[in-house]
């Protein structure tokens, strides 16, 4: 036991060190004992059966690029109510008002993107 | 150094047996669902089919490792270890009986919420990099949906953190002598589970790799234990929920005359058995209903979930 820290620092790399060494020992197996054959009608992208017409980096939907922002906003929002949530208990009823009055300001910039239709898809 | 044998003991133990259920559960959930859909299911390997675990390993062990040569060669290879990793690491804050968990984090909820949005790079680069149409619109759905379940998953367990006062996990254990957060965080219990579902990508929001229209999502190009990671992956996402749920609202290890260990795993099995019957029970939803749930429902249902609780605890 060198110091707590330390000690968690430890562990988890143990865990990470032995999660990974776990995948590549998986797919390294798996590239050992695998056959192998080639054949060019296996070299194109499966599109049941069909000849693939257009390369697949196509434009996508905005509306994914919406919701990674939005996601940005609330988890940041998330974040800052974490430490929040831990001392509710000492800082008392102020700041639940205070937690209130932050969740409507978050509200007013909710409803606007509901209101422009983020969260409809066709 | 005991010290370190026993770190490793544990590093061994959370690994092995997260593992081993989730092999298990591939059988498991097939012959269940055969069961529920009036049919037999896998029952010809073994005694009752239990032995179909091995036959499937060794048959995508022989089966070809295909790299497509228009995919992105690296990421290709790197986006089933990242779910596999990713996952795996999370079990190392799960304890699974009174001081038995590979690192006792102070912050062991924060860690869970971390490695599962990591979870959603695995998914999104899987999809992309196989530079091939169904994969793609399978990663991005992936993204969308695993982004915006992550905001309220994260936002549902504050009740019990508020309750607990901590987001240390054996903390939270302890705080439910009494009574188990279920009870009263229901709301964020029922938040958390449809938000599991989502983030598991089980059925009734499996999108990602909805057969009838995707063929297979964002693995549809990959092949022999590349594939088997992502569906180890999945059942190991399964059962880090469920031992989550039950550490969360469920009392963990806590239970009497059994030991410990024996009365968390029995509360997990419980949980991943309710998530099997789910798939069975209920049909796939449209990409619009899912997305608009999330953001429309149960966004404002966490809001008011974490408000009220916070109301209640300090009026007590």
């Amino acid at each position: 036991m060198v110091s707590p820290t330390i000690d968690l620092v430890i562990e988890f790399a143990l865990m990470l060190a032995i999660g990974a060494a776990m995948a590549i020992l998986f797919l390294f197996i798996s590239h050992l004992l695998a056959p192998k054959s080639k054949n060019p009608n296996k070299d194109q992208p499966y599109e049941c059966g069909v000849v693939p017409e257009s390369d697949a980096r196509a434009p996508m939907n905005v509306h994914y690029y919406l919701v990674a922002v939005l996601f940005v906003l609330f988890d940041l929002e998330a974040v800052f109510i974490y430490p929040w949530a831990i001392s509710l208990r000492e800082l008392g009823t102020s700041a639940l008002v205070e937690m209130f009055v932050f969740i409507v300001i978050l509200l007013v910039g909710y409803f606007y993107a509901w209101k422009k239709g983020v969260f409809e898809w066709e | 150094m005991p010290d370190t044998a026993w770190h490793i003991i544990e590093v061994v133990v959370m690994l092995l047996l997260p593992l081993l259920m989730a092999g298990g559960l591939t059988v498991v959930e097939r012959r269940l669902l055969g069961q529920l859909q009036d049919r037999y299911g896998p029952n010809r390997v073994g005694v009752m089919g239990e032995m179909q675990v091995l036959a499937d390993a060794v048959k995508l062990l022989g089966k070809e490792d295909w790299i497509p040569p228009f995919a992105d060669r690296p990421v290709f290879v790197a986006a089933p270890a990242i779910i596999l990793m990713s996952v795996l690491a999370s079990f190392a804050v799960i304890p699974l009986t009174s001081g038995f968990a590979v690192a006792d984090l102070n912050v062991g909820l924060l860690f869970f919420l971390a490695m599962s949005s990591l979870g959603v790079y695995s998914v999104a680069l899987a999809g992309w990099s196989s530079r091939s149409k169904y994969p793609l619109l399978g990663g991005l759905r992936a993204a969308a949906q695993l982004l915006g379940y992550e905001v309220f998953m994260g936002m549902s367990l504050l009740g019990v953190v508020m309750m607990a006062g901590s987001f240390d996990l054996s903390t939270i254990v302890e705080g439910q002598r009494g009574l188990w957060y279920v009870g009263p965080q229901f709301v964020g219990f029922v938040v958390f589970f449809i938000a599991g579902l989502a983030e598991t990508r089980r059925t009734p929001f499996d999108l990602p790799e909805a057969e009838s229209e995707l063929v297979a999502g964002y693995h549809a190009e990959y092949s022999a234990m590349k594939f088997g990671i992502f569906y180890v992956g999945e059942y190991l996402g399964i059962t880090l929920v469920s031992a989550l749920m039950t550490v969360l609202f469920f009392g963990g290890w806590l239970g009497p005359i059994l030991p410990g260990w024996t009365w968390f795993l029995l509360k997990t099995s419980i949980l991943i058995l309710v998530v099997i019957v789910v798939r069975a029970a209920l049909p796939r939803v449209r990409y619009d209903q899912l997305m608009s749930f999330g953001w429309k429902v149960m966004l404002p249902l966490t809001l008011i979930n974490l408000l009220v609780t916070a109301a209640v605890i300090l009026a007590t």
